[in-house]
């Protein structure tokens, strides 16, 4: 009924070819164009801008990171000079560490807290409205706000934090001025403002998990852990899977938050791979080798997707 | 010391996990869970009170030392300091211009675009479509130096447009209206079609109607998306007449940093409105949440 309704046109069209053939070919081959400027005046505009400013810059891109250039003077074909180059930068291998560091701290953290806070916010216990605005709030902070609220709550003279150390009587830390634990800083700061996210992830997909299994589990005399454990967990496997790949991509490309904390220090130490590619392209212009790196970023995040999807392929869980 | 703050926190939930589990044989009382998440909440709200806190505290106190934890009096200094010696408000209203233009767009182009693609059979669609879907595969990243070149080209570099022309349509945006539409039965339009109405006045007086839910969530994700930009403004403009809130702000950072007064009610100016409206609106932004995760 639908499909015989919505193809009208075409087979009015086809009976009438045979019929009169020049005439009605001619109609329907206006229909059809007309048809094609009708679709393509929905799409095209918002088709446009998407590709217009993305696979075309790409493609740019990937020119530019075979170059020698600063946007000025004259730009100077290399090959792959920037990619051989990047293979022998101490500064950049220092930014992947970092970001590695900040990954390590910031994914399995977010993953285990929007857990914990999911299977606790799914439940009708009082206040349960309160809590969870005061968790997902958080959610709307920009990075230059989470940024200096982290300045100052970890300001190792008058920030809050070292203020309660102080009062409960343990010792005074550097925070974001010492290079051993600026990236904590913002790994935590991240989760403060990110934790919405994956909890409401899992929170969706607790959801979905049967009432009928838990319960059956239950009456089994499982206890609420292990029917947590051997019921809704497996049912949460693909959930895991795309949120571990999302927040890996989201932690290997961040920025924002170094930027407005510790812009990169001290000594370097939260300069991270996207930081180092800003500082290249933009304060020093080098646009080829910002380029390059840029590649490099992308063929980090594919390697990582594809890895994280094989393996759960192997492990038997239906992610995608 | 630094690097056990994560794992601490990890391993201390699931020893209270289990604990509701003894209390089920006696008579009802509060859930254990409160335990866990009372702490949490009051956490997760330390950020923002201590913001709200600052901007209303005098300077003086927040620079003593020892800090008191609560000011002595509440004072509107900062504030006024804030309005009186920079250029806030109208970064307020550059990031207000930016957000309602990216949101306005988004919900035209992006709306049309997923009908098309879900509903008209022509020519390209399927490589239109393709095209889009491979965007999403793309870091910004990679992006912002050829956007940057082409942007400078055409004359748009520190301006406002540098700010809006990247948001004006997503591959997001056009997803979730394609997924939104697919979901909706084809009947009502074709009953409308039959009612002697054009695919454009279906679209809007039948379509778009009934859309209300989808456009929410992307109103609210092109909102908070463009709100809180900070990389590409950065990166476009640097020109402080054309600056963002968000650019404003951590510019700030490094001019300012010792006026934490100022800058903490600079901070309320950029966070208060999205934090009403997340108040005002919390259900739309949870669903924005979970379909960005599940489909995005």
């Amino acid at each position: 009924m639908t499909q015989s309704l919505m193809q009208r046109p075409v087979p009015t069209g086809e009976v009438a070819k045979a019929a009169f053939p020049a005439a009605a070919r001619s109609r329907a081959r206006r229909r059809a164009r007309l048809r094609t400027l009708e679709g393509w005046a929905f799409v095209g505009p918002a088709t446009l801008f998407v590709v217009g400013l993305s696979i075309f810059p790409a493609g740019w891109a990937f020119l530019l990171s075979l170059q020698k250039w600063d946007g000025f003077s004259e730009a100077k074909f290399v090959g792959t000079g920037n990619y051989s180059k990047m293979l022998s930068d101490q500064e950049l291998w220092d930014a992947v560490a970092h970001t590695g560091l900040y990954t390590l701290l910031f994914v399995p953290a977010s993953i285990l807290l929007g857990l914990f806070l999911a299977v606790a916010l799914n439940r009708k216990i009082r206040f349960i409205g309160f809590y969870r605005t005061a968790i997902f709030v958080p959610f709307v902070a920009s990075a230059a706000a989470t940024g200096i609220l982290s300045t100052y709550l970890f300001n190792p003279q008058y920030g809050l934090v070292n203020n309660v150390f102080r009062v409960i009587g343990l010792p005074q830390q550097g925070w974001l001025e010492d290079k051993a634990e600026a990236m904590v800083v913002i790994a935590l700061m991240s989760l403060w403002g990110q934790a919405a996210f994956t909890t409401v992830i899992y929170l969706a997909a607790l959801q979905d998990v049967p009432g009928e299994l838990l319960e059956s589990a239950r009456i089994d005399g499982a206890n609420r852990w292990q029917a947590f454990w051997h019921v809704s967990w497996p049912q949460l496997a693909p959930v895991t899977v795309f949120v571990s790949i999302w927040q890996t991509i989201g932690a290997i490309q961040l920025f924002d938050l170094v930027y407005t904390t510790t812009r990169g220090g001290p000594l370097d130490s939260t300069k991270t791979i996207v930081y180092f590619l800003w500082e290249k392209a933009f304060k020093v212009l080098q646009f080829g080798y910002g380029s390059a790196v840029a590649y490099g970023l992308f063929a980090l995040t594919l390697v990582i997707t594809i890895a994280v999807v094989l393996y759960s392929r192997r492990a038997k869980v239906e992610a995608f | 010391m630094a690097t056990t703050l994560a794992p601490e926190r990890r391993s201390s939930s699931p020893q209270t996990a289990p604990r509701p589990v003894q209390t089920r044989k006696r008579r009802p009382r509060p859930s254990g869970w409160h335990l866990f998440l009372a702490p949490v909440a009051v956490l997760f709200m330390v950020p923002f009170v201590q913001m709200f806190l600052a901007a209303l505290s005098p300077e003086k106190e927040l620079i003593s030392f020892p800090p008191p934890f609560i000011p002595s009096h509440l004072t509107l200094d900062g504030f006024i300091k804030l309005f009186a010696t920079s250029d806030v408000l109208l970064w307020l209203g550059n990031t207000t211009v930016v957000a309602i233009a990216a949101v306005g767009s988004h919900l035209v182009l992006c709306s049309l675009a997923g009908y098309g693609f879900a509903r008209l059979k022509f020519q390209g669609r399927t490589f239109g479509f393709f095209a889009i879907v491979a965007t999403i595969m793309i870091p910004t990243q990679l992006l912002m130096i050829p956007t940057y070149v082409m942007f400078s080209k055409i004359g748009l570099i520190d301006s406002l447009g540098a700010a809006i022309v990247p948001w004006l349509a997503s591959a997001f945006g056009i997803f979730l209206m394609r997924q939104f539409f697919l979901s909706i039965p084809a009947e009502l339009e074709e009953a409308g079609m039959l009612d002697g109405c054009s695919r454009w006045q279906v679209f809007f007086r039948v379509v778009l109607p009934l859309a209300k839910p989808a456009l929410a969530t992307l109103a609210i994700f092109t909102l908070l998306g463009s709100w809180n930009d900070l990389v590409w403004p950065l990166i476009a403009i640097n020109n402080d007449h054309a600056f963002t809130l968000q650019l404003g702000l951590a510019n700030f950072q490094s001019t300012r940093r010792v006026q934490w007064s100022l800058l903490m009610a600079g901070n309320v100016v950029a966070t208060m409105p999205l934090i009403l409206f997340f108040l005002f609106a919390q259900k739309q932004f949870i669903a924005t949440m979970t379909f960005s995760g599940l489909k995005g």
